[in-house]
């Protein structure tokens, strides 16, 4: 049965069928939904950790205890698992084990384009490269027998024009695996120097038996066509190449470290003209210009962003003219100025009660990876810095060290309530054993809400939603060490404003945590509220808060009524009283 | 690889256009053909510019539509369907949905909203077909059904039969909202005249 499958469920599926029973990730996008999805599988377990590091040490405990696991995780996220993937490269797996690293060409939802195929060369571990869902579904299932055979993690690598685009895929039953045995081992799994110097020399030995590998796997495959042009890509990128230039000679390389140096050379005899396309780093192009081969790469294919298939024609008959790409239709640019639409926080989002609260108050704020971010933007542009998950907390030690207690005066650190968990916690330890007074704000809405509503230690239920014990943010704060912990509604500004003055002016370390839902999980729908024009001075005061449902017409303001999920902010700031509930009393 | 149908569905994020995407796609699938579908979540959902992609044919390669390769735009918003519009082939059609929603650099008075949207797209495109779906959505009996009713709009459009759509949307849409989407997608489907 074929079945229509983004590539993200078909590596749940690809797990599934493998016969897993382990699944860790923290979410983040584009990798969000393999392990939703793996959640619907019974046979599997599945969590959300705390961070990737914990999710990756999670699934090489499943494996060195005989059971397949599958960690995954976005390209950012292997930063943050970086510290055991390269020692797990020396112990090897018993049962296999997969990290997926979902890159993001583009940035659609990302704070940088790094290509983590360098972290599978540098951790010298295999890359496998899928193309589309039905490849995504099959590599995922050969990565862990690739695992199994070379006593080696495997990562798959996927980008978001793989993860999130949907292709038809076969499926298949599952092949259930009894867990295997488990041996302790300890030259092998404990790696104290001594045994860490004979694990080196088996991951060097690995990757030469991995390179033969690479010479005759069908992961790796050529499709011979005119043989004046000959392009070596990987991953969608492929099928850029397919549909744009459907006349050349392709190798595509599902595997991409190691990489095929004789079948690659054997290819580049063949053709005429050798092209490599492939998005962000000229990763697979540094390989064969060190094997001395004649390529065209970076030269002409851009290092930054995506590529796209009419980037691909039409730089590849620049260079070279007859290339016979498909016909294509000339785009014709617009004349006209369409003002940009950038995302905004949503209406009755609870940041916007504190956001409001901080740009009034003009302090500087260290801000971190989440919804909020948003609060960087106009009208609220509360942000200062943003720079990766659980930088906030130790920039705003940072900012204090370098200027001084009176800068940290007028300076607050904020994070969300998953991204604390994740990686601020460790940086509140800091504030309170090196003697900062760091204010910080943990925006706790009560859920993981960038990624798509997904839980977190702090909201008391798993990913298969079952009930657990959720985490007390208040006690956690006063048991790393800070006695000043406040928690408020951040949609009482007068309360929060003063809380805020008070934590600021306060020489040592507070936490405030600001609580209200997620607009977008809060259930209780209000009636909108309306702006009475009699009473509107238009001085314009609710436009401040950026909510997208209030626009300005003519010299007043509008409510859109559609829109509006009579969250009542509005009427809090509103000098005049013009804004009120739809129905309300005072109507 | 010429006989590939390309359709963009363009709106603001929350719109439904995801939902729409997905059962176009399952749509065509019963039909026998190959289908990719390419979509943008995180930010995007947030109230920005989305665009999700369906391709359908014999045998489709990349799940993305090159630029001014459209033959299909379905378009949520006025302002958005503008912005798409050099995706559209020039003998390509247009099926926009006449609901305007301001960006934020608009209600904060850093950029205007182009008064005259629909002229300056009648003026670049011969097929527009616009329709008021947020009206008959409410109809229907739900605001949030706009996303079906433009999906009827569409569905009359493509020479794929009817009980095929209802069947998919029987299967995507949760049953307690089935009955508001299947009017909202009967008056999606006979708003289309030409
Ligand atoms: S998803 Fe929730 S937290 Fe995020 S911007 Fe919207 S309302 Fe705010
Ligand atoms: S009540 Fe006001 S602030 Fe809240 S959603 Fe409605 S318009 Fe926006």
């Amino acid at each position: 049965m074929k079945k229509l499958l983004t590539g993200n469920e078909a590596i749940a599926r690809g797990a599934w069928e493998a016969g897993v029973v382990v699944c860790t990730a923290y979410p983040g996008t584009p990798s969000t939904e393999i392990t939703e999805n793996a959640a619907k599988y019974d046979e599997m377990y599945a969590e959300w950790s705390p961070n990737e590091k914990v999710a990756l040490e999670v699934g090489l405990g499943a494996s060195i205890a005989g059971g397949r696991a599958l960690v995954s995780m976005k390209h950012v996220g292997v930063n943050v698992a970086a510290d055991p993937l390269f020692t797990l490269s020396y112990t090897g797996v018993n049962a296999g084990l997969v990290l997926v690293s979902a890159d993001d060409p583009g940035m659609h939802s990302s704070q940088n384009e790094q290509d983590n195929r360098h972290f599978g060369r540098a951790a010298k571990i295999p890359v496998l490269e899928p193309a589309d869902s039905q490849e995504a579904k099959d590599f995922t299932k050969l990565a862990f027998d690739i695992s199994e055979m070379f006593d080696t993690p495997v990562m798959l690598r996927t980008t978001t024009r793989v993860a999130h685009s949907q292709s038809l895929v076969e499926l298949a039953d599952r092949e259930e695996k009894e867990t295997k045995e488990y041996q302790k081992n300890p030259s092998k799994y404990v790696m104290i120097p001594a045994n860490a110097r004979h694990r080196h020399v088996v991951v060097e030995d690995r990757l030469i038996k991995l390179k033969d590998y690479a010479e005759s796997t069908d992961l790796n495959r050529v499709e011979w066509n005119d043989t004046k042009m000959g392009v070596i890509t990987s991953g969608v990128t492929y099928q850029y190449v397919k549909e744009a230039l459907p006349e050349v000679s392709i190798l595509k390389l599902g595997m991409t470290f190691p990489l095929p140096r004789k079948m690659i050379i054997d290819f580049a005899d063949k053709v005429d003209q050798l092209y490599i396309v492939e998005e962000l780093e000229p990763f697979i192009e540094e390989y064969v210009t060190s094997w001395g081969l004649d390529v065209h790469g970076k030269d002409t294919f851009p290092l930054i962003g995506e590529l796209l298939p009419e980037t691909i024609a039409s730089k590849m008959v620049q260079t070279f003219g007859d290339c016979s790409p498909r016909e294509t239709t000339e785009p014709n640019q617009l004349q006209y100025e369409v003002p940009p639409r950038p995302p905004v926080l949503c209406p009755g989002c609870p940041h916007r009660g504190l956001f409001y609260v901080l740009n009034k108050l003009k302090v500087t704020v260290a801000g971190d990876i989440g919804c909020y971010t948003l609060g960087c933007l106009a009208p609220l542009k509360a942000i200062d810095t943003t720079i990766c998950m659980g930088a906030s907390i130790g920039t705003a030690i940072g900012m204090e060290k370098a200027k001084g207690k009176d800068f940290a005066r007028n300076l607050v650190a904020v994070i969300g309530d998953s991204t604390f968990i994740h990686s601020g916690i460790t940086a509140l330890v800091d504030v309170v054993y090196n003697k900062a007074t760091t204010t910080t704000i943990i925006l706790d809405n009560r859920i993981t809400a960038m990624t798509g509503h997904q839980h977190n230690p702090t909201t008391g239920f798993t990913v298969k939603g079952e009930p657990t014990k959720e985490i007390d943010l208040i006690l956690l704060a006063k048991a790393v060490g800070v006695e000043r912990v406040q928690v408020v509604d951040p949609f009482e500004l007068d309360e929060l404003e003063k809380i805020v003055r008070e934590e600021l002016a306060a020489e040592e370390p507070s936490v405030i945590i600001t609580q209200r839902n997620c607009a977008l999980i809060d259930k209780s729908r209000n009636s909108p509220y309306i702006v009475s024009a009699a009473a509107c001075t238009g001085c314009l005061r609710c436009l401040k808060l950026g909510c997208p449902c209030i626009a300005k017409e003519g010299k007043k303001v509008r409510i859109n009524l559609a829109q509006c999920v009579g969250c009542g902010l509005c009427a809090t700031v509103c000098p005049s009283e013009a804004i009120r509930k739809e129905g309300g009393a005072n109507d | 690889m010429t006989d590939i149908t390309n359709i963009l569905i363009v709106g603001v994020g929350g719109q439904g256009t995801i939902l729409a995407s997905r059962v176009l796609a399952g749509a065509v699938q019963m039909t026998g053909q190959d289908v990719k579908v390419s979509e943008i979540h995180g930010m995007a959902q947030r109230g920005g510019s989305v665009v999700t992609q369906v391709r359908y044919g014999k045998e489709v390669a990349s799940p993305i539509i090159p630029e001014g390769e459209a033959d299909i735009i379905l378009a949520f918003e006025k302002l958005e369907a503008l912005r798409w519009l050099p995706y559209l082939k020039k003998d390509g059609s247009i099926l926009i949905n006449d609901q305007r929603i301001d960006p934020m650099p608009v209600v904060v008075g850093t950029a205007q909203y182009p008064s005259d949207v629909l002229d300056i797209i009648k003026k670049e495109r011969k097929e527009v077909f616009i329709i008021n779906g947020l009206g008959k959505a409410v109809e229907a009996g739900n605001g949030k059904a706009v996303n079906v009713v433009l999906l009827g709009l569409l569905a009359r459009y493509l020479k794929i039969d009817k009980q095929t759509w209802l069947d998919v949307i029987r299967e995507t849409v949760p049953s307690k909202l089935l009955e508001v989407n299947l009017k909202a997608f009967e008056a999606g489907w006979n708003s289309f005249d030409r």
